[in-house]
């Protein structure tokens, strides 16, 4: 709704100059004159200076070879690949800290947002003193703090630290032993596939239980146990294990083998989740709390354990005031994970900036750049919303 | 509610600012302001010159902390310019850039030169600047550690290589070790502040930039002695100052400061004794110190003598910075006079 | 303090009973209590182990001049304790006037100043900072001056219209002061750095997005569709792109989109980037304002015959900020943490100018000495802000609803 003045209905009989239909549409005029005025200025300005200096606007670059290496790939990329190929990697790698990000992010700031309430003394204060540092200092110091002043100063690779299951921790990142598939490996999936269909299928027959009321077997459990059991014999069964293990592996510079998180990854991972947990604890410590005492206590009174209150009764409505400050937080993160270029992470702005600079073309990439932020904050924004709505219904 | 609608208008809107900038293309002719003569006239209007530089490579342009001012090889070349067209070398306003915004400085004319360590390709002749002569004829190396016993390129197989975005280097070092297929990784940087104590910290293993540059910041390492740099030399960097496209006059200026430091030297005009050479009876002497006027650059007829009386001649600007008594002890090698067989040659100074 | 308030009556309890009810309330909370209280006795003994032992402090101290004003020439340094003194004036008057989250302001700032004085002072840390008298009586006059401002301004009762004046007065005069203007010699940017940078750009920033937030908070619900469209669009693009690209944009993109030699200084773009992307984010506190204004409101003005300009001014948007000024507040710490961000373009704000400085070799490895410090200044000045707004909303009655 908007806050439109009352209609005024004796605009009949006024003069054009004061009737208020002809300066509504004079107005308009007006302003999108004004700002298409300054648009087709600022473009124009553009455009002489780019011609003057020799600069093209187009994305035929991108088809063009790259020629410089991008560290921490999610996809095969070299230095002969094209710069569209880059701008994916840029991409891929925003869109994987953004999601990885928001998922680590949510958890562990349910998990403080919970234990800021919890009765214990020491919880609620340490929790409270990691909100407030973390609210009060900026992302960036944060950053910079974690990768200079403690991922940097890890060992170099060489001593790196041996934890227990092959995993090795030094200055270069975290390298863990990787799963790597056998001949097995296919079989055994169906079968832990078939595992997971009757599970859904039990969820269903458990929904249609509650829904008629009608007592049927469980089906659902039955087939779910025989298809793990299956998983689990077959893991054997086949003779050979369907996952092994591949351990990394110091060669003379680096590990090799295995999976690894390098440090540029680590700290930009790291700084965002902790950073944001901080917010999204405060948005559930809000939502928590805006749940009346009421329920809580008619919870208890019908017997459920405190973890059984907070998850069946507390969140549930808690979640109706949380999810659209929490959009904003997401919204945070995606666009927070820019500030990767300070600790040296290829992502989107990172990979942007040099391109920009190889190609010598800044305006098309700064233009592709932008663009695709928002288009990833409106396709957020737009999952949130429904989600929102999903939850909204639970209003009765 | 209304919200659901924000993603459709929002690409509306940037769809149309791209289509509004599209649209006024032909309407407007192109590259008729500013176009000759402006640069020079702008710079003496505003009074200073604005040069774009490194800023924290030592040798080269850092922040002198006992004098607080920016010294070294390349921000001598922005006083040299500024020398010529004001009249005072101190008439400077030293611009860092990093690896990444250098390139868009010069483009966009944000900076008036860029002497900025930066290296001649005709991709960048074409599409940053106009190259001036090359200041600095330089060559990639490769710095490593001396207890890894590595001799060779091939000995760095899967090693892991820090280098600065944006930089001739991060290409050469794809073309080099793809062509000769030797694998590694690379750590990226688009700061020297960051490249190096990075290196120094053990992220990485070897380290590659120009030699010059690997020269002086291994003085800045904990244990210098700990780091050497390869024989290998895997490129040609020619190093020199860049002017904005499309201004001949304002690039002439900068082509013959530089080439005026070459001719001093080979003159054997110094700083010291510049003001007794004025009135000098060699020819080649008595024009270049403005015997016969600027002979069309737009400067000051005396102008190469506020240049060596501020600066000094290529000779001096070089030892003052980088050789013998620095902490870098650079040879001058190609970087001598093509008399004493190096490349520096600057075309005869007449009419 | 004013007002003597009866305290609850009291439920004193012993220290152990205290314990035992919040530390050792069952067996997972005993566990929880151990666990966490053996990890912050290990973080004490290292941390301040590291603090009092190891930390090469001297790298803050020695570089206090290039973290609080950057490469500001010493020479014209009194301009700026002159504007720093205009303000903690400004600060003990308006506490004196307006009372409640001013006098907060007051506290906190002579509080501030006072702190520095003490840091030169040997501590077990050392002398932090090399003493310097003009320092110590510069920082200790400003404490004093908040007090005698608050003193006179109790005694004098000057009208709160003209203190609004006054505080409207100071931003030029901050400007004249900082950059130079007529007989004062110019400073340009280029040399600001270091904390009045960043307080610089957080003020322009502040007060300039406001207005410009209200605006289009206002046009995005016009009842002009042109209107409303174009605010709308406006907000949600800059909503949906980091800040980061836009001041890239500023930097780089500007030179390209302004005729000819038409310059705007560095710093001035790195303000306009902060000012119009926090302006997108106030419009949207702002509207949550408006709609909570409810519909009478209108009709009632208009039953008045106010037109929509007074209705807006006189009526709506009164209670529409009072509603907001908490969010608001949120919005501009984050703002002074943002202003960080022009680090990347290369400016030498606080956190910027700590880079330099790490880069020198007399401070090579000295990062956790370096941002710690950085990091405690933002906590001080944004804790001080939320703690300002807490009161603020406290005493607003706003919290409550």
């Amino acid at each position: 709704m908007t806050a439109a003045p009352g209609v005024d209905h004796r605009h009949a009989s006024v003069p054009p100059w004061r009737d208020v239909r002809i300066l509504r549409v004079v107005a308009q005029v007006a302003a999108v004159a004004a700002v298409a005025a300054a648009l087709a200025w600022l473009g124009g300005n553009l455009v002489t200076a780019m011609s003057e200096r020799g600069l093209a606007f187009g994305f035929g670059f991108l088809d063009n070879r790259a020629g410089f290496a991008i560290p921490d790939s999610p996809m095969p990329y070299e230095a002969n690949d094209t710069y569209g190929q880059a701008y994916l990697v840029g991409l891929l790698n925003t869109l994987f800290v953004g999601v990885l990000g928001i998922l680590l992010a949510t958890v562990l700031g349910v998990v403080v947002g919970v234990a800021r309430l919890s009765d214990n003394w020491l919880v609620k204060r340490v929790t409270g003193t990691y909100i407030e540092v973390m609210r009060n200092t900026p992302l960036l110091v944060q950053l910079f703090f974690l990768y200079f002043a403690v991922l940097l100063q890890l060992p170099p690779v060489a001593d790196s630290i041996a934890l227990p299951g092959s995993v090795y921790l030094s200055q270069r990142g975290l390298f863990l032993p990787a799963p790597q598939a056998s001949p097995a490996f296919g079989p055994w999936v169906a079968l832990v596939a078939m595992a997971l269909a009757l599970a859904l299928l039990g969820r269903v027959t458990s929904a249609r239980r509650k829904a008629t009321g009608r007592r049927t077997p469980p089906w659902g459990r039955i087939g779910l146990a025989g298809a793990l059991g299956a998983a689990v014999v077959g893991w054997f069964a086949f003779g050979a294990a369907p996952l092994t293990l591949q351990v990394p592996e110091l060669g003379r510079f680096n590990f090799s083998g295995g999976m690894s998180m390098s440090t540029p990854f680590t700290a930009i991972l790291i700084g965002l989740v902790i950073y944001t947990a901080a917010f999204i604890a405060e948005v559930v410590r809000g939502g928590i709390q805006s749940v009346r005492r009421g329920q809580v206590e008619a919870a208890r009174a019908l017997g459920l354990s405190e973890g059984d209150t907070l998850r069946l009764v507390v969140f549930p409505q808690a979640l109706r005031i949380i999810v659209p400050p929490l959009t904003s937080q997401y919204l945070n993160l995606v666009k927070n994970s820019s500030l990767a270029i300070a600790v040296g992470y290829p992502d989107l702005f990172k990979v942007g900036v040099t391109m920009s600079n190889q190609t010598g073309q800044p305006v098309p990439v700064i233009v592709l750049i932008m663009g695709t932020y928002l288009a990833i904050s409106l396709v957020t924004s737009l999952l949130m919303n429904a989600y929102n709505r999903r939850v909204q219904v639970l209003e009765r | 509610m209304r919200s659901n609608l924000m993603p459709v208008v929002g690409i509306t809107v940037l769809a149309l600012v791209v289509a509004a900038c599209g649209e006024t293309a032909p309407s407007q002719p192109a590259g008729s302001p500013g176009a000759e003569g402006g640069r020079l006239d702008l710079v003496r209007e505003r009074g200073q010159l604005i040069c774009g530089v490194n800023g924290a490579l030592p040798g080269f342009s850092f922040l002198d902390q006992a004098t607080n001012e920016m010294s070294g090889f390349d921000a001598d070349f922005c006083r040299a310019v500024a020398a010529a067209v004001l009249g005072d070398p101190e008439a400077v306003e030293f611009r860092n850039l990093t690896t990444d915004t250098r390139g868009p400085a010069i483009q966009t004319g944000e900076v008036d030169v860029l002497i900025r360590n930066t290296t001649w390709t005709v991709a960048r002749d074409t599409s940053w600047g106009l190259f001036a002569p090359t200041t600095f004829y330089d060559g990639q190396g490769v710095m490593v550690r001396a207890a890894d016993g590595i001799a060779s390129l091939e000995d760095l197989a899967d090693a892991t290589i820090c280098v600065q975005t944006g930089t001739t280097t991060e290409l050469n070092l794809a073309d080099v070790f793809d062509a000769r297929g030797i694998p590694f990784e690379t750590e990226t940087f688009s700061e020297i502040e960051q490249t190096y104590p990075a290196y120094d910290e053990g992220t990485c293993d070897a380290v590659t930039s120009d030699r010059s540059q690997l020269v002086a910041t291994r003085t800045t390492l904990a244990n210098p002695d700990d780091h050497v740099i390869l024989d290998e030399v895997l490129s040609k960097e020619p190093l020199g100052p860049v002017a904005p496209l499309g201004d001949d006059q304002w690039f002439n200026v900068v082509k013959w400061v530089v080439f005026a430091t070459f001719q001093a030297e080979e003159s054997g005009i110094t700083s010291s004794n510049v003001q007794d050479m004025v009135g000098s009876e060699d020819p080649v002497i008595a024009r270049l110190l403005g015997g016969e006027g600027d002979l069309g650059l737009g400067l000051e007829a005396d102008w190469v003598v506020d240049v060596i009386s501020a600066v000094g001649n290529y000779g001096e600007i070089y030892d003052r910075n980088l050789g013998p008594g620095t902490p870098f002890e650079l040879e001058r090698g190609l970087n001598s006079l093509w008399t004493d067989g190096g490349l520096l040659y600057a075309p005869p100074y007449r009419s | 303090m004013s007002i003597e308030t009866m305290a609850p009556p009291s439920t004193a309890v012993t220290p152990l009973e205290w314990m035992r009810r919040n530390l050792f309330s069952s067996i997972a909370s005993s566990l929880t209590t151990g666990l966490i209280g053996g990890l912050l006795i290990w973080l004490a003994v290292n941390v301040g182990g590291w603090a009092i032992g190891e930390a090469r402090w001297e790298v803050v101290g020695n570089n206090l001049r290039l973290f609080l004003v950057g490469q500001y020439p010493a020479t014209e340094a009194w301009r700026l304790w002159l504007n720093l003194a205009v303000l903690s004036v400004m600060t003990g008057l308006s506490a004196a006037v307006f009372g409640s989250t001013t006098r907060t302001l007051a506290v906190s700032t002579s509080a501030l100043q006072l702190l520095l004085a003490l840091l030169i002072v040997p501590s077990p840390l050392g002398t932090l900072i090399p003493p310097t008298t003009s320092l110590v009586l510069g920082l200790l006059g400003n404490a004093a001056g908040v007090w005698a401002a608050f003193v006179a301004g109790r005694l004098l009762g000057p009208p709160r219209r003209w203190l609004m004046i006054g505080w409207l007065l100071t931003i030029p005069l901050t400007f004249v002061l900082v950059s130079g203007f007529g007989p004062l010699p110019e400073v340009r940017s280029t040399l600001w750095g270091g904390l009045l940078l960043t307080v610089l750009l957080a003020a322009v920033g502040i007060v300039l997005s406001f207005p410009l937030g209200v605006l289009l908070a206002l046009g995005r619900r016009s009842g002009l569709p042109a209107v409303r469209v174009l605010s709308t669009a406006y907000i949600e693009i800059i909503r949906g792109v980091p800040l980061v690209t836009i001041l890239f944009m500023a930097d780089i993109m500007l030179p390209l989109l302004l005729p000819g030699e038409f310059r705007i200084d560095r710093v001035a773009r790195a303000m306009g980037g902060i000012t119009l992307f926090s302006a997108a984010y106030v419009a949207e506190n702002v509207r949550g304002g408006l709609q909570a204004i409810p519909m009478g409101q209108y009709e009632a003005a208009h039953a008045l015959g106010l037109g929509s300009l007074a209705t807006n001014l006189f009526v709506v948007l009164p209670q529409a900020l009072r509603s907001v000024i908490p969010a608001n507040v949120g919005l501009f710490i984050s703002l002074l943490k943002d202003t960080t961000l022009v680090t990347i373009v290369g400016l030498l704000e606080l956190l910027g100018i700590g880079r330099a400085i790490l880069a020198q070799p007399q401070s090579l490895g000295a990062h956790l000495e370096v941002y710690v410090f950085i990091a405690a200044a933002f906590f001080v000045l944004c804790y001080a802000m939320s703690q300002a707004s807490y009161r603020l909303e406290r005493t607003m009655g706003l919290g409550s609803r």
